[in-house]
């Protein structure tokens, strides 16, 4: 049993949760993962690990409450309980020297951008974070980011906070010029925030790295759900992954798989509405 | 009861047959398959036992269990006496009772096997096991020694490490069980299926060692929740016991279709997390009206015959050789025919093939023919040039095995692995780092439940030994 000591809604259907695991806080990294079974007879759902502390013991994580096990999670309220909470998975972000970093969030993407901002910009890098969202209640941890990014540009679809357009808009432009061109992108978001991104930096042939979450049980590579296409090779996205070259991605099968149990999705709505 | 029956007594009793659920009902549904013997059957079948000197079906058996006592004591009505060898031997008899391959074990070593049929050895295993489970109230949990002061750490939940703890359990060592996933049992809950080993029996056994004061710590990964170091310096002995890992992918066209399923994401899916066997299952399944598994072993069973009950209309297996050199169990052969599975055989795929959504159609095969003997003494499946064939399938399944998981073992670049990338141990399954043992599939690749008890009972024995040389713990 894990203690929840804090669930907060910092954005419609967004909640961060503050969870009791010191010994995942303290083997955690940025860009890994745990995976949450709220109750018995729940799934097992992958979330990535926001932050931790490891003086508390806590671990922060973002539940976009979506599916019928994500609402189940996110709506487990301050001291009571989730089952089971194990990790941390998955390989840890490359944390290294690249100079200038762009990181591009979309939606929800940006909880799991942000663990790895800060520790790039820990290491001395130059980060300019690009969040964005339909909307203006979508944009999250814009003041956060703004504690160590150099500048953390916004935009929303319907203009409503922000630039009005695109993160990749806002990609284009820093792209455009040898000035402010990254040597790194990092996107995280929805999968086809992450295939344009990819696409517009492939031609400056800019190391692009994008983080997937595609289905997954165990988390530990024994089932083999999670196999993403990068290059000409298959692999675990728990286990080697969830951070992939963002060139070598395989965004269209990616998003086939995601999509094999909307039919059972759907049944699941229907019986609990 | 009377055993004192003469040899020629014995010899004209015939096997006794294990009464099953009828295929047709039972291919639509999760209950157990074998029923289990009755009292009287199974003491007629020890009978059967001609209690010879011999005693080779002691040497047949991986861990040692003292068949012709125990079924000595059964053919007398001893129920009790028949229960507590058993349970002293095997820490998991009622799932050995259940999935042990014996034709290959103790019963091909049995006289009566070389003129007519063996004794069923693994049938009145499983009688003694269920009965003992049934009169736990009345019977003694096998005695630990006195506390040793000592603490061992077992990385791993399945058969091996069930089995260390049992055994060391009882020498009075402290056990904790570090398991990955949320629950218990490895392999035998997330793989084998509940109409061949029902998950009550893997509760049951569990409960039975925790009982005895063995610790079970789920949701600890050993590699990232916890490192080997940080186990090294909190316990006197570490049993590696992780299990097999990553599953060996096809490796043709259209693997990542939709309704491509590994194995043990298929069998994990519905054993480990209930989908389709309850109503509301929060965790999805494909179903699948035409399912092609690859692969004949018995996890390729599992998976067949697991598809016939979420509702397949054809269930086959495709395998690239003859039904004679498939590696299952019999008994699962047989089941999965009767339960109306259809064998493909001397067929290879070469790619699945998808519709325009990218779901699978079906399954593109090249038609084999069996050629010269290969090192294993098999003869070699070759292609027959051009000819080729369609299996419709809307979900396939890659039951071809699985390789070493890294998850543990590269976190600990000392420790030494063979070429596969499993554990290598000496013939005592001891590692190359002191105090650090192994077996089970991590050490085996993928082998059977028994072969991973025989190495957790040979580990505990040698960490026994291995604890015993070192200095006293003062509490």
């Amino acid at each position: 049993m894990f203690s929840i000591l804090k669930n907060d809604l910092i954005a419609p259907k967004l909640h961060r949760i503050v969870v009791e695991a010191p010994r995942i806080a303290a083997a955690r990294k940025a860009g890994q993962f745990v995976i949450v079974r709220e109750s018995a007879g729940e799934e097992r759902i992958p979330l990535t690990i926001g932050d931790a502390n490891i003086e508390q013991g806590t671990i922060t994580l973002f539940v976009q409450a979506i599916g019928t096990s994500t609402r189940k999670i996110a709506n487990v309220p301050a001291g009571s309980f989730l089952l089971d909470v194990a990790g941390p998975l998955g390989m840890p972000t490359e944390i290294k020297k690249w100079k200038r970093v762009v990181c591009v969030g979309g939606g929800v993407g940006t909880a799991v951008l942000y663990p790895m901002a800060k520790e790039l910009a820990a290491v001395g890098n130059e980060v300019k974070t690009i969040i964005g969202g339909r909307t203006k209640s979508l944009i999250i941890l814009a003041d956060e980011l703004s504690q160590f990014c150099q500048e953390v540009c916004i935009t929303t679809d319907d203009g409503s906070l922000g630039t009005k357009g695109f993160v990749t808009d806002q990609l284009a432009n820093l792209l455009d010029s040898p000035d402010t061109r990254p040597n790194t992108v990092l996107a995280v978001g929805p999968v086809p925030m992450m295939r344009a991104v990819a696409e517009q930096t492939r031609p400056y042939g800019i190391h692009t790295i994008v983080s997937l979450n595609p289905i997954m049980i165990d988390g530990t590579g024994m089932c083999g759900g999670c196999r993403v296409q990068i290059g000409k090779e298959t692999k675990f996205a728990c286990v080697d992954g969830p951070e992939f070259d963002g060139h070598l991605v395989d965004f269209a099968s990616l998003a086939k798989r995601l999509s094999m149990y909307k039919a059972h999705e759907e049944a699941c709505r229907l019986l609990a509405s | 009861m009377n055993n004192h029956l003469s040899p020629k007594e014995r010899l004209a009793i015939p096997r006794t047959q294990m009464p099953a659920q009828d295929p047709v009902i039972r291919s639509r549904n999760f209950s157990e398959v074998n029923l289990g013997l009755a009292e009287l059957a199974a003491i007629e079948e020890a009978q059967r036992c001609l209690l010879c000197h011999g005693r080779n079906c002691v040497s047949g058996c991986p861990v040692g269990v003292s068949i012709p006592e125990f079924v000595g004591n059964l053919a007398s009505g001893n129920l009790t006496e028949a229960a507590g060898i058993l349970q002293q031997d095997n820490a998991l008899p009622a799932v050995c009772g259940r999935v042990c391959p014996q034709e290959s074990q103790c019963e091909a070593q049995c006289v009566r096997g070389k003129k007519g049929d063996p004794v069923a050895i693994g049938h009145l295993e499983r009688f003694v096991a269920d009965w003992a489970m049934s009169h736990s109230e009345n019977l003694d949990l096998p005695s630990n020694s006195k506390p040793s002061g000592k603490r061992v750490a077992v990385v791993g939940c399945g058969p091996a490490g069930l089995t260390v703890a049992g055994e060391l359990v009882g020498k009075g060592h402290g056990i904790t069980i570090f398991e990955a996933l949320h629950d218990t049992g490895g392999v035998l809950r997330y793989g084998i299926p509940e109409f061949r080993l029902p998950k009550e029996i893997i509760d049951i056994e569990v409960e039975r060692l925790i009982d005895r004061g063995v610790k079970i710590e789920c949701n600890v990964i050993i590699g990232k929740t916890l490192t080997l170091q940080d186990l090294q310096r909190d316990y006197d002995a570490i049993f590696l016991g992780n299990g097999a890992g990553l599953p060996v992918l096809l490796g043709i066209e259209g693997e990542n279709l939709n309704g491509v399923y590994a194995a043990n994401e298929y069998l994990t899916r519905v054993n480990l997390m209930g989908a389709g066997q309850t109503v509301n299952c929060s965790t999805p399944i494909i179903r699948g009206k035409k399912v092609a598994v690859i692969g004949a072993g018995n996890t390729a069973m599992d998976c067949v015959r697991t598809a016939r009950r979420l509702g397949a209309e054809e269930a086959m297996i495709v395998y690239r050789r003859e039904e004679a050199q498939m590696p299952a169990r019999l008994e699962e052969v047989h089941h999965a025919k009767e339960e109306g599975v259809k064998f493909v055989m001397l067929s290879s795929p070469l790619a699945v093939i998808g519709d325009e959504n990218d779901w699978v159609k079906a399954l593109h095969c090249q038609k084999m023919a069996l050629g010269e003997a290969d090192d294993s003494g098999r003869r070699r499946p070759v292609p027959i040039d051009g000819e080729t064939f369609m299996l419709e399938a809307d979900v396939v399944i890659n039951a071809l095995g699985t390789s070493a998981n890294p998850l543990l073992t590269s976190t600990v670049p000392e420790l030494q692995l063979n070429r596969w990338g499993n554990i290598t141990v000496n013939d005592e399954g001891a590692t190359n780092l002191p105090g650090v043992f192994a077996g089970g599939d991590i050490v085996r690749g993928g082998a059977t439940v028994i072969l991973a008890m025989g190495d957790g009972k040979r580990a505990a024995h040698t960490i026994d030994n291995y604890l015993s040389t070192l200095p006293k713990t003062v509490s």
